[in-house]
């Protein structure tokens, strides 16, 4: 019987309109007060049925709930004959519920996709060689799996025969397939787009990479703020506190109308859902755009942080350095280049890689007489010449003049970010070249982008010699650069930032910064979503570019504020109600119930617009 | 002690959360600490000892209160 009701709510909902109508119909049409009267009576039964059973539930397990209250209140206004006031406040309360399921619904919509995207079922292999559809769950480590063109990778697991190309987006985020032969691993939820494998099954269910990234997101958003804490801890007793202020009501005025007036006021219904609406929407949204947020806490964190630190050089360059910008003096140029790469053959200095990188194909001399000069360049004789390639400083080492121009280019390629390799052929400087390792594609932008939103700080600390460090800082704009850094001096240099009360952010790829993932209050992992990266930080992104990353900045500030409104607008209805009910005289049940459910509306659609947001 | 993940009907009210933590936890046989109801993904999660409860005995639990149980995955640990 109760299972009957609660399950026909939508209609119960429908039928309570239908009499409400009915009711004024035939009062103001007809002018019949009696059945006026009885079909409003009817209607309350009707709809308070399914508040009063899940009332009675709840004080089953001593939880004094809303549908208490509202109980407690439709009664009150029958045995008063206010029937008007019962019905219409179980309608609303009803077609709010309903209301809220549908919104609550798109609110979640994000995150849905994300889970609708695990494999359900899996050709398995059975003894006699054949390949039969079982649903995934009964799926073990050990079995044989047939995966077809189209299909979803069921679990993770390393392919046995044949080959295909697998689209990883769902764990990476690169949308290019990936090629796959024999011995190759693969992941569930991953998608083969042509060819054929079998597989061995290596983790299944909950242990896939997959799997792990779903209840992550799943858990984080629903996983409580202190902030969200106090509200739940407030709202327990918050509600039999109404109770009691209405019952104190009550007995001191004597006015029944007045007491179940503030029972329908004090429901706080916008107040417990505001903030998880804020938190399921923010974290939906970075699931969408490969943004994995482990939960409000980091949400709250991550949108008050000072610093932001990176973990190497190779986040922000390509790793390559190369010859960026060139001037040419005097003499047959092809001659000079062909003596400079010559002589920067001989060595492994990564600035003469990216030098002989450039020149190319050339004709290469003997080179005799090599001098290296340290801190300088090297000296050698080609071709019965002097050749000297290195710095400036080798340069006045060497008595080579430099006029006017010479020096206004040196200054303009240093202001660049270029490390300098001058060459000079028996005493006359030929070529200047400036060597930079180029920054990767947006990044300055990106980093820009997290000035604007308000990070103070920009790091980097890195495995790298502080020469290298010091050309990437200078070019990017960066606060500070740390070179020859450990990881151990990484995480002792965000320890000390912390003592003086500052947020850090560390963004590594997952592996062997884990330390510094730790410390930090936020640990930022970038890169493909592997097993480490997801448990040890607190932000996962899963395409390894920082074009994400003021992306994900932005959206934990939105949401946080978004919280704080959710907060103020059902705080604010309370205390507006309250306020009206004892110091107006237009404040009655229905119109409370109305306010009530509008505003639970109002806080589930601003939790909606996280959804679109875009930096 | 095995470890279940019930999976209900979409939860829309926050105060199912409190009536279900409520219900599961005053179960004989259900760790306490362990309950975790998840509003939006509708789950709860908890451990258990197989030798007071079984498992069907805290679906139904569930399914008095007036939610619909969907499926449920148990994992020994």
């Amino acid at each position: 019987m109760q299972r009957f009701i609660l399950s026909r709510k939508n209609h119960i909902t429908l039928i309570n309109a239908f009499l409400i109508v009915t009711a004024f119909v035939s009062k103001f049409a007809l002018g019949n007060v009696e059945l006026f009267n009885w079909a409003l009576i009817i209607a309350s039964v009707v709809g308070v049925a399914p508040i009063a059973i899940q009332a009675y539930q709840a004080l089953r397990v001593k939880v004094v709930s809303i549908d208490v209250l509202v109980t407690i209140a439709v009664v009150g206004a029958l045995l008063i004959n206010n029937y008007e006031e019962s019905a219409i406040v179980t309608f609303l309360f009803l077609f709010g519920a309903y209301l809220e399921q549908r919104t609550l619904t798109k609110t979640r919509s994000a995150i849905k996709e994300l889970t609708e995207m695990a494999p359900e079922s899996a050709w398995r292999q059975t003894e006699n060689g054949e390949f039969e559809e079982v649903d995934i769950d009964e799926v073990d480590v050990g079995d044989i799996l047939l995966v077809k063109t189209g299909a979803k990778v069921p679990v993770d697991g390393t392919v046995l025969t044949g080959e295909g190309h697998i689209n990883e987006a769902s764990i990476t985020g690169e949308p290019i397939p990936v090629s796959k032969k024999a011995n190759a691993q693969v992941y569930a939820g991953t998608i083969l787009e042509n060819g054929t494998i079998q597989i061995v099954a290596n983790r299944v269910g909950e242990d896939t990479t997959f799997g792990k990234i779903i209840e992550l997101v799943e858990e984080a958003q629903d996983s409580k703020s202190e902030a969200e804490r106090f509200i739940d801890k407030f709202a327990k007793y918050y509600t039999p506190a109404v109770l009691a202020l209405a019952i104190i009501v009550w007995l001191v005025s004597q006015d029944i109308e007045l007491a179940i007036t503030i029972l329908v006021i004090g429901c706080p219904g916008a107040l417990v859902i505001g903030v998880p609406v804020s938190n399921v929407a923010g974290i939906g949204n970075g699931a969408r755009n490969g943004i994995l947020l482990k939960g409000s806490e980091v949400i709250h964190d991550f949108s008050r942080v000072d610093a932001v630190i990176f973990d190497k050089t190779g986040t922000l360059t390509i790793g390559n350095p190369q010859v960026a910008e060139t001037e040419f003096y005097a003499g047959n140029i092809d001659e000079v280049l062909s003596y400079l790469a010559s002589v920067e053959n001989e060595s492994d200095h990564p600035l003469a890689k990216a030098v002989v990188e450039y020149v190319g194909d050339t004709k290469l001399h003997p080179v005799e007489n090599t001098v290296v000069v340290k801190g300088g360049g090297i000296i050698a004789n080609v071709n019965g010449r002097r050749v000297a390639v290195g710095n400036v400083s080798l340069m006045e080492q060497e008595n080579v003049p430099m006029n006017e121009k010479v020096r206004e280019d040196i200054a303009r390629f240093e202001q660049n970010g270029n490390s300098l390799v001058l060459t000079a052929v028996d005493g006359e400087l030929k070529i200047l070249m400036g060597i930079r390792d180029r920054i990767r594609p947006g990044v300055k932008e990106n980093l820009q982008r997290l000035k604007d939103l308000g990070v103070k700080k920009l790091v980097l600390l890195s495995g790298d010699n502080q020469g290298t460090v010091d050309l990437v800082a200078h070019e990017l704009g960066l606060t500070e650069a740390h070179g020859n850094m450990l990881p151990q001096d990484k995480s002792a240099y965000i320890a000390d930032l912390q003592s003086k009360g500052q947020i850090i952010a560390f963004v590594g790829d997952g592996v062997n910064d884990s330390p510094s993932l730790v410390q930090a209050d936020i640990g930022i992992a970038m890169g493909s979503g592997t097993d480490v990266a997801i448990e040890t930080s607190d932000v996962v992104l899963m395409k390894s570019d920082l074009g994400r990353l003021p992306h994900a900045l932005g959206l934990t500030k939105a949401t946080t504020s978004n919280m704080r409104q959710n907060i103020v607008i059902a705080v604010g209805v309370v205390l507006v109600l309250l306020a009206s009910v004892f110091f107006s005289d237009w404040m009655n049940m229905s119109i409370a119930m109305l306010v009530h459910e509008a505003s639970i509306l109002v806080v589930i659609l601003n939790g909606m617009r996280l959804l679109g947001y875009k930096l | 002690m095995p470890k279940a993940t019930i999976q209900l009907e979409t939860l829309t009210c926050p105060s199912c959360m409190q009536k279900i933590d409520g219900a599961v936890k005053s179960l004989k046989g259900v760790e306490k600490d362990s309950v975790n109801v998840l509003f939006n993904s509708s789950k709860v999660k908890l451990n258990f000892d197989d030798e007071k409860i079984s498992i069907e005995e805290i679906e139904k639990a569930i399914t008095t209160l007036g939610y619909e149980v969907k499926k449920s995955q148990v994992k020994d640990k």
